[in-house]
């Protein structure tokens, strides 16, 4: 599956948006899914710039974005600090405004957004992310 | 993104265009931070024109909100929210936090 590389920066945050869309419409996902896939890939490659890759410069990170059966399968890999979506608490979203957490609503929404999320951490090859939703 | 700032007797009406990420979203925040710098609590948001808005932007929302209702001096509204971001805002669980109109001139008559 090719991969793309791209600067661990948030400017090239519409560009991981617009591969991602590239390829849910060419495979006929619905306005509101493809609009969900690039919020759950915006907040996820969010997450490795600010979290994994915090304090580091140059850093980069592989996006990959494929079919594979009937689900839209994105990776991203990257080198950084282990940051594990899995164990990062929900948000309370009964909480009132003033208890009402800043983070974790990335984390969160990604989880709601894609119908699997994975995520491994190997010292070796780095942190593996990934999303899967399927179509319809 | 582009943001334009009208000031009404009762109310800054901030129009935010374009796409708020984590790159456009402190452009954002400094927005409503200086509305409520001059002292202006009252905010509607003007979305008629976003196409897109990420966690970053729902927590520049977030922190205004709070800010513009202590001590009951004012509140943030939206106005104009486009379907998908609404859906968005609904999965964070923000939308019972912010009231919303569909249009500026309702929106800016209820301040």
């Amino acid at each position: 599956m090719p991969s793309v590389t791209f600067p661990a920066r948030f400017d090239f945050l519409d560009e991981i948006r617009e591969f991602v869309a590239d390829v849910a419409r060419a495979n006929s996902f619905t306005d509101k899914d493809i609009y969900s896939l690039q919020l759950a890939a915006d907040e996820a490659a969010s997450n490795i710039i600010e979290h994994a890759y915090e304090g580091v410069t140059n850093a980069t990170f592989d996006v990959t974005c494929a079919m594979q059966s009937d689900a839209l399968v994105i990776t991203m890999r990257d080198t950084g600090k282990p940051f594990d979506v899995s164990k990062v608490k929900q948000p309370d979203l009964k909480a009132d405004l003033s208890e009402r957490q800043i983070g974790g609503l990335g984390v969160y929404l990604i989880r709601k957004l894609m119908d699997e999320v994975h995520y491994e951490s190997n010292s070796r090859t780095g942190n593996l992310l990934t999303m899967i939703k399927r179509k319809g | 993104m582009e943001i334009t700032t009208q000031e009404f007797k009762h109310c800054d009406l901030i129009k935010v265009k374009g796409r708020v990420d984590s790159a456009t979203a402190p452009e954002f925040s400094k927005a409503l931070e200086k509305s409520n710098d001059n002292s202006h609590f009252n905010i509607a948001v003007d979305m008629v024109e976003l196409e897109y808005m990420s966690s970053a932007g729902f927590r520049a929302l977030l922190a205004t909100q709070r800010n513009c209702k202590r001590y009951n001096r004012g509140e943030l509204v939206l106005v104009n929210v486009p379907v998908r971001i609404k859906e968005a805002l609904e999965l964070a669980g923000f939308t019972e936090l912010f009231k919303t109109f569909d249009d500026t001139i309702t929106a800016v008559g209820s301040f």
